[in-house]
């Protein structure tokens, strides 16, 4: 009897010391459970690196992976998950010494193996990534690849720390090409099991960064909990980051306001003029410029002077500061704030003030004015006189429809008649890119830091070059620049181009691109970069 | 009524087959593609993307192929939501929405109903005046504003209901209410017109003279009369609320399936469009014959032929 009463007491003890236990461990953790609840865009199309192109994809994507290199908060390249790396002296050979016990968030290794699977991946036609030319193009055996002969792409690993890359021309940003969310490493055991769907769902999206996933409800929510894997795992600061998939601003604006979130992307424009002056509300810019193409295959807009008159027509002061309630900085020339020059740290846009001056005249905008005029009647339109009816092409989506009844009347000014042709987004897109247009309303927003990814828009032979604006001049200035192995040469091109493109007027850059965003005020350690990209990772709550 | 039925259910193949060929070849019409995008992809992309989702074929044999999956049941994958089947993306969000728009239904019926037959009875009189505002309000007001109203007033003033998502049962009573709104007024409009119509008819003057009580009239006599004009309206509707709403779904952030039927078109996402617009034809169709044999019930006098 007493036997079996102590028995009894010890299985009670037992299981008391258990729960009770377990109950204080819980508590615990709960209570050191920092979690960090953010909107940076609704539903991502994908979280997949190689198939992703959107700038809210990548911002998870670089939560929750880590490439070769990466960017600091200053906006430098430095070491990802390779510790080092050299570039051999023609440039042309790229050697990545990767870190000592990398692991996947499964707990299995990570080596140089996943890299040139990862990039093979990314080549491959059936993948269709869409950022494998812009990215890999400059890889030997790129071409061969694309066509489906994978093994011909030059990357290899000779041991599984070392991740080797040839190039058949030097590029000298490739660095910031290997910092890209796209060229992340992912496993091909996953990956290959799960086909596409790897990525939707938690358990087989294993990731070599910061965070993990837990969670994944399209249209709500995507949960990222701290990868203890990660070979910085000890400097991550939150344990937790939901990333709220609200599409609507004001529903961010709501939810931010009540407390339910930490950071909004999303601000409702309506807002803005009240959210001037508060310590929550940033204007940061991001690399990326607004602007205007003329469709230089039809008259009048084959001739320079016209095209020069309608953009130095344009007051971007005013549409930056007030139409676009100063969300936007007026361009003074085509590539704006936020990208680098030759010099480390220096700004290609001072560079450019400084060289050549700037080409639009923001705080004088009575004297573009009166050149515009001018420039209009030697083309022979005097005050607008035969000149003939255009159409401005534009989506009505944030401020699109404001500019465009801004330039009716700025044009109006010059006596020119503009119709505003307002269609749904990939109407726009489609008839911009088959040039049925006269005018229309672009933008562009650089994928690296590095001027030619703007100026070579409008290049020829660019996909992206919706006006069709064609120049040998340009062109060959653009070409020496992308062969060139010299970096104060490969700047000093580029700013030539740009002069050229923007005394030929081969479009009419607007306004620079910023994000506009609220944060808590006790929020830090975060940073935004100029490529749109939010870095919670080792933030905090002060 | 076997053979009838019959006949609207083979009617409503005929109508899901047109509405799916109609759907088909607009849908292509349509400029821009599922692969075009402010940043130009290569060709070699763009054709390999083609190739995937057998687009490289001519639209006649890409129209077959799809009409041979459709009859197996397969929707075919979705170009935009990688990795998901369209038959996935739906099993996933219509449970979500025909949640949400079941609940609207029954608020609107449970509303709409008894106001409008209040209304009826009280014509004239300062119930009546009352009701019909609310009632034309309720048909007026968007529900953009209404959603964004109620979110302004419980959710920030007040910070009563949460604004996100549905997680609680706190967080479904916005997103029901701004629903329900518009069918509410509409079915007590609705209501009230029919109830006074039937209100005028002989055989309620004739109960009456029997000494049959109002309570009894109403219930047994009227409402079973008055209420047909609302089984027709309410039918389709169920169809179109469970279906999801669009807007009500991005005000508050609710992951269902309105949302999908404009984000396939916004993105030309070709698979998702059919496979929403087909599984909402069928679903209308669906209702309509749910109502026509609801109608035999109700009123012995339709005789379905």
């Amino acid at each position: 009897m007493r036997r079996k009463a102590a028995a009894l007491l010890a299985a009670v003890l037992a299981v008391t010391s258990v729960l009770g236990f377990s109950t204080v461990g819980y508590a615990d953790d709960a209570a050191e459970e920092t979690v960090l609840n953010v909107q940076v865009g609704p539903s991502p199309e994908t979280i997949d690196p190689a198939l992703n192109s959107a700038v809210d994809g990548a911002n998870m994507i670089l939560h929750a992976f880590e490439g070769l290199l990466k960017f600091d908060q200053d906006n430098n390249v430095v070491p990802g998950v390779a510790e080092s790396y050299e570039m051999s002296e023609d440039g042309l050979t790229w050697t990545f010494k990767l870190r000592d016990g990398l692991k996947w968030s499964d707990g299995s290794d990570l080596t140089a193996e996943d890299f040139v699977y990862s990039w093979k991946r990314v080549v491959d036609p059936m993948t269709a990534a869409p950022y494998a030319y812009d990215l890999l193009n400059y890889v030997k055996g790129f071409d061969e690849a694309s066509e489906g002969d994978l093994d011909a792409l030059a990357v290899s690993a000779p041991d599984p720390q070392t991740f080797v890359v040839e190039l058949s021309n030097p590029c000298i940003f490739f660095d910031k090409i290997c910092a890209f969310a796209v060229l992340v490493p992912v496993q091909q055991a996953t990956v290959e099991a799960n086909g596409e769907s790897w990525t939707i769902d938690p358990e087989t999206y294993v990731t070599n960064g910061p965070y993990y996933m837990t969670e994944f409800t399209d249209g709500s929510q995507i949960v990222f909990q701290k990868n203890p894997n990660y070979w910085d795992a000890e400097n991550i600061t939150f344990d937790q980051i939901v990333w709220h998939l609200i599409e609507d601003a004001n529903a961010a604006y709501s939810a931010y306001q009540n407390g339910d979130l930490n950071m909004i992307k999303d601000v409702p424009t309506e807002e803005i003029p009240s959210l001037e002056g508060s310590d929550e509300f940033y204007i940061e810019p991001i690399m990326g410029t607004y602007y205007i193409s003329f469709n230089c295959n039809v008259e009048p807009f084959d001739n320079s002077q016209v095209r020069e008159a309608l953009s130095l027509a344009i007051d971007r002061e005013y549409v930056a500061g007030t139409i676009m309630q100063g969300t936007y900085t007026p361009a003074k020339n085509f590539v704006g704030p936020g990208v680098s020059d030759a010099a480390e740290g220096s700004s290609y846009e001072e560079v450019t003030t400084a060289t050549y001056g700037d080409h639009f005249d923001i705080g004088n905008y009575d004297a573009d004015f009166e050149k515009a005029k001018e420039l209009l009647a030697e083309a022979g339109y005097p005050d607008g006189e035969g000149f003939p009816e255009i159409k401005y092409l534009t989506n009505d989506a944030g401020y699109h429809k404001a500019v465009a009844e801004y330039l009716q009347s700025a044009w109006g000014e010059l006596g020119i008649t503009m119709t505003i042709d307002i269609q749904e987004w990939k109407t726009v897109t489609a008839d911009r890119r088959a040039g049925n247009f006269d005018v229309a309303r672009n933008g562009w927003v650089y994928d690296w830091d590095d001027p030619s990814n703007m100026i070579n828009l409008l290049e020829t032979s660019n996909g992206n070059n919706d006006g069709k604006y064609s120049s040998e001049e340009f062109d060959a200035l653009v070409d020496a620049a992308r062969n060139s192995t010299d970096v104060a040469e490969h700047y000093d091109l580029l700013h030539q181009a740009e002069q050229a493109m923007l005394n030929d007027a081969a479009c009419a850059p607007v306004a620079y691109y910023n994000d506009f965003y609220l944060q808590n005020t006790n929020l830090k350690g975060t940073w935004h970069s100029p490529y749109g990209y939010w870095y919670f990772m080792y933030g905090y709550f002060e | 009524m076997a053979k009838y039925i019959v006949k609207r259910i083979l009617m409503g193949f005929l109508t899901a087959f047109l509405v799916a060929t109609l759907t088909f070849f607009i849908m292509n019409l349509v400029p821009g593609g599922p692969f075009l995008s402010e940043k130009a992809i290569t060709p070699q992309a763009q054709a390999a993307m083609e190739a995937k989702f057998g687009m490289d074929k001519p639209l006649f044999q890409q129209y077959l192929t799809y009409m041979g999956d459709l009859v197996h049941g397969n929707l075919g994958m979705s170009i935009k939501k990688r990795g998901r089947t369209v038959n996935q993306i739906i099993a996933e969000k219509f449970p979500t929405s025909a949640r949400l728009g079941g609940l609207a239904i029954l608020f609107a019926l449970g509303v709409g109903v008894p106001l409008g037959s209040i209304a009826a009875f009280r014509r004239g009189k300062l119930a009546d005046n009352i009701i019909i505002v609310f009632a034309t309000a309720g048909i007026a007001i968007p529900s953009f504003l209404s959603s964004t109203l109620l979110m302004y007033i419980f959710s920030v003033k007040l910070k009563l209901l949460p604004s996100l998502g549905l997680k609680t049962a706190a967080s479904y009573i916005m997103p029901v209410f701004a629903l329900a709104l518009y069918p509410a007024s509409y079915i007590s409009r609705l209501m009230r017109s029919s109830m006074l119509d039937v209100i005028g008819q002989d055989y309620m003057r004739t109960a009456k003279a029997k000494g049959v009580s109002t309570f009894k009239s109403i219930f047994k006599h009227a409402l079973r009369n008055a209420i047909l004009p609302v089984v027709t309206y309410v039918g389709p509707l169920v169809a179109y609320l469970m279906t999801g709403s669009f807007i009500i779904e991005k005000i508050f952030t609710i992951p269902g399936l309105g949302h999908e039927f404009v984000g396939a078109i916004t993105s030309r996402d070709y698979p998702m469009i059919m496979g929403t617009t087909i599984f909402l034809a069928v679903f209308v169709i669906i209702m309509n014959v749910i109502v026509d044999i609801v109608y035999a019930f109700i009123d012995p006098r339709i005789k379905l032929k």
